[in-house]
């Protein structure tokens, strides 16, 4: 009854790729088969550019800040806003899972931890680039210079930065076993991440303490790495670009463990029948 | 010596404070059908757990296919195909985009896998539903599909949990149909949980647990038979008041659950007319039967297999 010949050979490739590839697909798929959530994805940054182009553009132009007119400033925290909604809302998916039984099957399988993480942060993070690259697709619009080169490394770095996100989420619903209290707990976390990134206003006029807890919020340097591709620049007055870039990709590598930990912990034995969920899981 | 898919020996398993397993230990041979019978709460579903590797237990050894629950859970999880109680499907994904992201899972992808979910459907009858959505699938439909995802990888045992959940009797029948022939034509393990009774009748073997303890373990057939005659059921206008009596004049052995007063007779044909001789006008009805699997029930625990919970289906 054990046929081996069928299966992968590597179980690297059985026990991460494969399940991770699975999981990952059916999140696309249940993503285009849903027009409504289809239209907020591609509609929001569509939506942005209407509201900020009318709206921002006009009474902002003459402003500057940082070098350059606030329009421009904004452009990269706004990218990285919807960006940040899309990765870690779509985290949502895990408590739904959980809770219509789909996961159920999944950590009876026998796949690692490392797969299911892989495949879901993937998901989202396949989302929030997808609204990311149509934002972009933008940008010349305000008159930032876009080559098909730049366009496809910006691309490259809102992957990682999707991916550190959604991980992000995907760590705190991993435990969570209601979507509203996800709800809850993201606002509580989203605002603060996003407005004291360095996406509304530069880090260098800030008082120091809170431009101390700006260069602790990792997205700070998300959104300076962005800006400085997206304009060529070397420096932004918050950090150089290398180390912009080593931070974005050590979130995203810590947020990645951290997901496979959480998966992998074995919860303290409840008083009653513990939910499929507190399961132990592969290590 | 007879190669057991499962082995499990003194196995405790704790809530808390709550035992939901205590002491248990039995063998399942290759290719038997064993249940495990009991009412909710009565340790069921902790097994279920155990031995498809979601929980660990607290004390004790559970091993499936040579392989310990505890030590190889990868292993384990290889040879098992499990089907739960509650949906496991995607209901937005079509029966058979079900399937294919179940096999990469296992493993599986190609041709192989497309094979393989094609001769799934066929023999579940839902060729002609694989490019359905889920959604649009009946109960026992979506049943047989969530079968069909514990198959795909050529389990060596199928362990489901409660799998009559929500399907109507038409529906059960022909689910276990269907796992009947697979147990017969590959001779795969089957493990069920169940609290329905005929479902219990069509097992090789059963085990009856209660309040976490293994309280029988048997063919059905010889559960039955320790009973030891027929049981005998009364149905009086004052019932309390008649099994009172009842005692009094044929022994201590005569219980009473929801109204009806019940005994077990070995020559309940003499005894019937002895009885209402006994009580006239006071029985309106007397029913003898060959005893069933909750008679074996009431008999080694002292209390009906369905207590508080009647509507355990749901």
């Amino acid at each position: 009854m054990n046929l081996k010949k069928n299966e992968s050979p590597h179980s690297l490739w059985r026990e991460i790729f494969f399940p991770a590839y699975s999981l990952w697909m059916r999140e696309l798929i249940r993503f285009f088969r849903q027009r409504s959530r289809m239209i907020g994805v591609i509609g929001s940054p569509i939506l942005f550019w209407f509201f900020i182009g009318s709206g921002l553009g006009t009474s902002f132009r003459s402003n500057t800040a940082g070098g350059t007119n606030y329009l421009e400033y904004f452009f990269p925290g706004t990218l990285l806003l919807i960006m940040l909604f899309t990765a870690i809302f779509s985290t949502i998916s895990i408590i739904e899972d959980r809770q219509e039984g789909y996961l159920q099957s999944v950590l009876v399988a026998p796949i690692s931890s490392g797969g299911i993480a892989l495949g879901k942060i993937a998901g989202g993070t396949s989302l929030a680039v997808l609204q990311g690259a149509i934002f972009l697709l933008f940008a010349p619009l305000i008159g930032i210079h876009m080559t098909v080169l730049k366009f496809v490394v910006l691309l490259i770095l809102l992957v990682v930065i999707g991916f550190g996100l959604t991980g992000l989420g995907f760590l705190i619903a991993w435990r969570m076993d209601s979507t509203q209290g996800f709800h809850a707990i993201m606002n509580l976390f989203l605002i603060p991440l996003w407005l004291l990134s360095g996406s509304l206003f530069p880090s260098t006029g800030a008082p120091q303490w809170l431009r101390i807890i700006m260069s602790l919020n990792p997205l700070t340097y998300g959104v300076s790495s962005t800006r400085m591709l997206l304009y060529d620049l070397e420096w932004d007055p918050s950090s150089s670009f290398l180390f912009s870039l080593i931070i974005v990709v050590a979130f995203a590598v810590f947020v990645y463990a951290g997901s496979i930990f959480v998966i992998r912990k074995k919860s303290s034995p409840p008083k009653t029948d513990p939910p499929l969920a507190e399961a132990a899981v592969l290590p | 010596m007879s190669y057991s898919d499962i082995s499990v020996s003194h196995l405790t398993h704790h809530y808390g404070e709550r035992t939901a397993l205590n002491d248990v230990s039995f063998e399942i041979p290759r290719g038997e059908i064993f249940g495990f019978l009991g009412p909710n709460g009565g340790g069921k579903t902790t097994m279920f757990k155990i031995l498809s590797t979601l929980i660990r237990p607290s004390k004790g050894k559970a091993a499936v296919c040579g392989f310990d629950v505890q030590t190889s859970p990868a292993e384990v999880r290889k040879h098992i195909g499990v089907v739960f109680q509650s949906p496991s499907l995607d209901q937005k994904l079509t029966v058979k985009e079900n399937l294919h992201f179940q096999g990469m899972l296992y493993g599986l992808y190609g041709h192989e896998l497309m094979h393989r979910i094609d001769d799934i459907l066929s023999h579940l009858k839902l060729s002609d539903r694989a490019h359905d959505e889920v959604e649009k699938l009946s109960g026992g439909q979506q049943r047989r599909v969530e079968v069909g995802k514990g198959l795909l990888h050529y389990p060596d045992v199928l362990i489901l949990d409660e799998p009559s959940t929500g399907l109507d009797p038409g529906a059960r029948i022909d689910l276990w149909q269907y796992l009947l022939e697979l147990n017969r034509s590959r001779s795969i393990t089957i493990v069920v949980t169940t609290h329905i009774l005929d479902e219990a009748d069509h097992c090789h073997r059963l085990a009856i647990l209660d309040q976490g303890n293994l309280v029988a373990l048997g063919t059905p057939d010889e559960l039955k038979h320790e009973i030891g005659g027929d049981v005998v059921s009364v149905i009086a206008n004052d019932p309390e008041k008649v099994h009172r009596m009842m005692k009094e004049k044929f022994g201590n052995n005569i219980s009473i659950f929801e109204k009806t007063i019940r005994m077990e007779r070995e020559d309940a044909h003499r005894f019937v007319p002895q009885l209402i001789e006994a009580f006239p006008g006071q029985i309106s009805s007397v029913s003898v039967s060959k005893p069933t699997l909750e008679d074996v029930f009431i008999h080694r625990t002292g209390h009906l297999l369905w207590n508080d919970e009647p509507n355990g289906e749901t």
